[in-house]
C-alpha cells in the first residue's frame, strides 16, 4: 500500500513521516507541493513544519499549492488523509476539517512529550488503537490552539469526531482540550501532536504513534 | 492606479495572544489607560486602472478566499483616496 507524504517549502517532518510509513510496513511515496497528481498513492500525509514560512496564516498558502487540488478531491472521495501539526492547519484552511488553529494562548512555543487520550477509533487512522487508550506523542507547535464555535464543537463531540484529547493540562489553549479531529466520514484526520516522531524505540518517547500508520494500512488492505 | 485596503481582524470572540503581549508591553512602558489591544493585518492592493464595483467584488472574493480565514477573522475592504 502506498502512502504519499507531501513536501511543501518549509516542511520539516516529511522524512520522519515517510520513515514511519515504512516502519509500519507501507510504501512511502514522496509527493511534491508543486506537482499535480498523487502518483497512485492510496493515502496521503500532510506533514508538520512551517510551509511557506507560516506567512499570512499557518497553512493558508499551502492550501493553494498545486498538489492540494488533487489532495482535496481525493479526500472528498474517501481517500485517507492525515494532517499532522502544520498538516492539520492546512486541512482546516482547506475546509476539509472545521475550525482553525491559532497562536498558543501562553504565546510560547511548546515542545514536550504529551499524554493524550485516543477518543475515536472509527477513523481510517486510529482503528488499531483501543478506545480510550492513553498514549504519549511529541507535541511541538507555536500555533496549536484549536478553535471553533460552540455549535461546531458540540457537533464534533456529539458525532464522536474528537479523535484525541490532551491529558494532564492543556498545552496550548485548544478549546475542550482537543488535540485532533476527523471529518464526518472518518477518512480525514487532523492532529496537532506528532505520531511520526513516536514510531520507533531508538528516538522519541516510544512507539505510541505507530498505530496511526498501521491503522491506515489495515484500512486500505481491507478496502 | 488605485489602492484598495483590506483590513483583517480576528473575530472579537477569538483570543488574540499577540494583542495581549502588545498590551502588556504598553503598560510596562507607561502607556496607561489602554484597556485592550487587538492586532490585525492590513493589505494594500494596487490595482490597474479605476476601481469599479466589479473590481471591488473581486477584491472581496480575494479577501474571503486568501487574505482572511472567515472561520476566525473578519475583513473590511475600502478604497484608499490618495
Amino acid at each position: 500500500m502506498k502512502v504519499g507524504v507531501v513536501t511543501f517549502p518549509g516542511s520539516l517532518d516529511d522524512v520522519d513521516a515517510r520513515r514511519a510509513v515504512t516502519i509500519a510496513g507501507g510504501e512511502a511515496v514522496a509527493l511534491w507541493h508543486g506537482d499535480h497528481g498523487l502518483r497512485d498513492v492510496d493515502a496521503v500525509v500532510l506533514p508538520g513544519g512551517f510551509s511557506y514560512g507560516d506567512y499570512l496564516r499557518c497553512g493558508a498558502i499551502a492550501r493553494f499549492a498545486p498538489v492540494m487540488t488533487e489532495v482535496v478531491e481525493a479526500a472528498k472521495s474517501g481517500m485517507p488523509v492525515l494532517g499532522i501539526c502544520n498538516g492539520f492547519q492546512i486541512l482546516c484552511e482547506s475546509h476539509l476539517l472545521p475550525g482553525a488553529l491559532i497562536r498558543n494562548d501562553h504565546r510560547k512555543f511548546v515542545c514536550r512529550d504529551q499524554p493524550l487520550r485516543i477518543e475515536s477509533t472509527s477513523t481510517a487512522w486510529t482503528s488499531r488503537y483501543d478506545e480510550g487508550a492513553v498514549v504519549t506523542l511529541v507535541l511541538k507547535n507555536g500555533e496549536g490552539g484549536y478553535v471553533a464555535d460552540d455549535a461546531t464543537l458540540d457537533r464534533l463531540e456529539g458525532d464522536g469526531r474528537v479523535v484525541a484529547r490532551y491529558l494532564g493540562g492543556n498545552p496550548n489553549g485548544s478549546l475542550r482540550d482537543i488535540a485532533g479531529i476527523s471529518n464526518e466520514r472518518g477518512n480525514v484526520v487532523g492532529l496537532m501532536p506528532h505520531p511520526e516522531h513516536a514510531a520507533e524505540g531508538l528516538c522519541g518517547p516510544g512507539t505510541d504513534g505507530l498505530p496511526f500508520f498501521t491503522s491506515v494500512l489495515q484500512a486500505l488492505t481491507a478496502a | 492606479m488605485a489602492r484598495v485596503v483590506v483590513d483583517v481582524m480576528l473575530k472579537p470572540e477569538i483570543l488574540d495572544p499577540q494583542g495581549k503581549a502588545v498590551h502588556g508591553a504598553l503598560s510596562r512602558l507607561g502607556f496607561d489607560g489602554v484597556v485592550d489591544v487587538r492586532q490585525g493585518k492590513r493589505f494594500e492592493l494596487e490595482l490597474e486602472g479605476d476601481v469599479t464595483e466589479e473590481r471591488l467584488a473581486e477584491v472581496r472574493k480575494a479577501a474571503e478566499t486568501l487574505l482572511s480565514n472567515p472561520v476566525i477573522e473578519d475583513y473590511t475592504v475600502r478604497v484608499d483616496q490618495q
